[in-house]
């Protein structure tokens, strides 16, 4: 078991020293970006043009759901939201510190993302994992 | 190259079957199909199977034991929620290739209770609810307010389409669920995932539906072509790039892609589409693929439900079957359903239901991850 958390997912990078940060993968020919590991591009075709990039923090809403009904022993309501950050990367997860209703929550509202233990989830074998989120900036 | 020809093609009217194999539940909807022809097993070149839940499983053969095991080709097919579709569509195309002269396509499901969706990887933690969600319902609610935000659509209008479509269910003997559901009581039912309540949702069921599809010199031959229905187009597009696709799952550009080629083919347009089966998975996705048809344009989707235009009797009507929301919505089974379902207007035998005068129609399934299939079918006769 291990003494650190572990990254939720792999393009989550927990650095011995300095704070944990989201990694993306950017095409060299067109410039896309992506979530995790890849050697060719899907939007151009381009092969090992990807270098990896650390992505920015911030963002904006793009859509979302409220989710009430999900597996067992999954603790509900809670918002499901796409982000895009700032470089044009599309990223999903859950929007926290904001109360579950529409009312609340605006398209294009700037959010930044935070990093936390991954609501006590556990693996198999004991280890603690560190996920991310993200909240309205301030 | 030959025209290809629905002759037969039938439904079985979807429900719960556990104590059913998927190959007899499959066979059902064969042997209905090759009796709405009068033609035997004996007459089908190849078989075309559809279904997901058991894709390894040699569905297609097993039912053959079920109906008549004749040594013909197989070909077992998946390809999620456009899985029905598919197998007619490689059945269109052999035909239409003069590699057959006449061919059965049947899609089947036996499907549980509940939530579909990813749970997330297998090794680590679970990620479901610690990075959104990846259930269907959220999904597709993420779908409907990324239309909300672009054209301002309401979860009043998303509702609306489950009220009209459990309507048009009321007259549809063969749906699961023939009930009314009025605008208040879909809105306040329990919330799945907003804007999608239970009401809003389509029905997990067991089904099946098979087409026997034929060339216009065999039809003829057969004296098959008073009820024959022309396959005026047949498409498959898998989901082109867009920027957002590892994290949202695309059902829109693919669908345009499809219904862009399919007018194409058929030498016609959006005006010229007398009726429309489409992909109602959920309330939130019938409203995007209005504009993704070309029946409307994109921001007018919420006024046509508000105006009825989509409604039995409007200007263009969709999923009078009652739709997935209320007939049920068993994933291999469904391509092949709504192509029974338009087949039946073209045919004017579809009753109390009936689109007067339908001449033209349009089939559209998407398979999340994408498929989309789009048929455009028109009476022969
Ligand atoms: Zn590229």
């Amino acid at each position: 078991m291990s003494n650190q958390p572990l990254p939720a997912v792999p393009y989550l990078k927990i650095p011995g020293d300095g704070s944990p940060y989201l990694e993306g993968q950017k095409c060299g020919s067109c410039g896309s970006t992506f979530l995790g590991e890849r050697s060719v591009c899907s939007k151009c075709g381009a092969r090992d043009q990807m270098s990896a990039v650390t992505l920015p923090n911030s963002g904006k809403l793009y859509s979302y759901s409220i989710v009430y009904r999900s597996f067992p022993g999954i603790e509900v309501p809670y918002i499901s939201a796409i982000v895009d950050l700032d470089d044009g990367t599309a990223i999903k997860g859950n929007l926290i510190n904001v109360e579950p209703d529409p009312a609340n929550i605006a398209f294009d509202m700037p959010v930044e993302v935070v990093f936390a233990d991954a609501l006590g989830r556990k693996d198999a074998d004991g280890n603690s994992y560190l996920s991310y989120f993200f909240q309205p900036k301030t | 190259m030959t025209d290809a020809y629905i002759v037969g093609v039938d439904m079985i009217k979807f429900g719960r079957f556990p104590e059913k194999t998927v190959p007899q539940i499959g066979a059902q909807a064969a042997l209905m199909a090759l009796d709405d022809c009068g033609l035997s097993i004996q007459h089908m070149q190849a078989l075309y199977c559809g279904n997901l839940g058991q894709a390894s499983g040699m569905v297609g053969q097993r039912l053959l034991q079920e109906i008549g095991q004749t040594g013909i080709p197989v070909v077992n097919v998946a390809n999620a929620c456009a899985t029905g579709a598919t197998a007619f569509r490689e059945a269109w195309a052999s035909v239409k290739a003069g590699l057959y002269d006449v061919v059965l396509a049947v899609g089947v499901e036996q499907m549980g209770k509940g939530l579909l969706g990813g749970a997330g990887g297998k090794t680590g933690i679970p990620k479901e609810g610690l990075m959104g969600s990846g259930t269907m319902p959220a999904v597709f609610a993420e779908a409907g307010m990324e239309h909300a935000r672009h054209y301002g659509t309401t979860f009043e209008q998303f509702a609306k389409v489950s009220v009209k479509n459990h309507h048009h269910s009321t007259l549809n003997p063969k749906a699961m669920y023939q009930i009314e559901t009025p605008l208040e009581e879909v809105m306040n039912a329990e919330m799945i995932s907003y804007p999608n309540t239970k009401l809003m949702c389509s029905v997990n069921v067991d089904g099946s539906a098979a087409a026997v599809i034929c060339s216009e010199k065999k039809a003829r031959e057969l004296g098959l072509m008073d009820r024959a229905i022309k396959v005026r187009a047949s498409v498959l597009a898998s989901d082109p790039w867009q920027e957002r696709d590892l994290v949202m799952p695309d059902v829109n550009s693919c669908t345009q892609k499809a219904a862009k080629e399919a007018y194409e083919m058929a030498g016609l347009g959006p005006d010229d589409i007398d009726l429309i089966e489409l992909h109602d998975c959920f309330a939130t996705a019938e409203i995007l693929h209005y504009g993704n048809l070309g029946i409307c344009k994109q921001e007018d989707a919420g006024r046509m439900i508000d105006e009825g235009e989509v409604a039995l009797g409007g200007r263009i009507p969709v999923n009078v079957s009652g739709g997935l929301l209320s007939k049920g919505h068993p994933l291999g089974a469904t391509g092949i359903a709504n192509i029974y379902e338009v087949s039946t207007h073209l045919r004017n035998e579809a009753g109390a239901r009936q689109v007067e005068g339908a001449k033209i129609g349009l089939t559209h399934v998407i398979g999340l991850g994408s498929a989309c299939a789009i048929h455009v079918l028109e009476r022969a006769s």
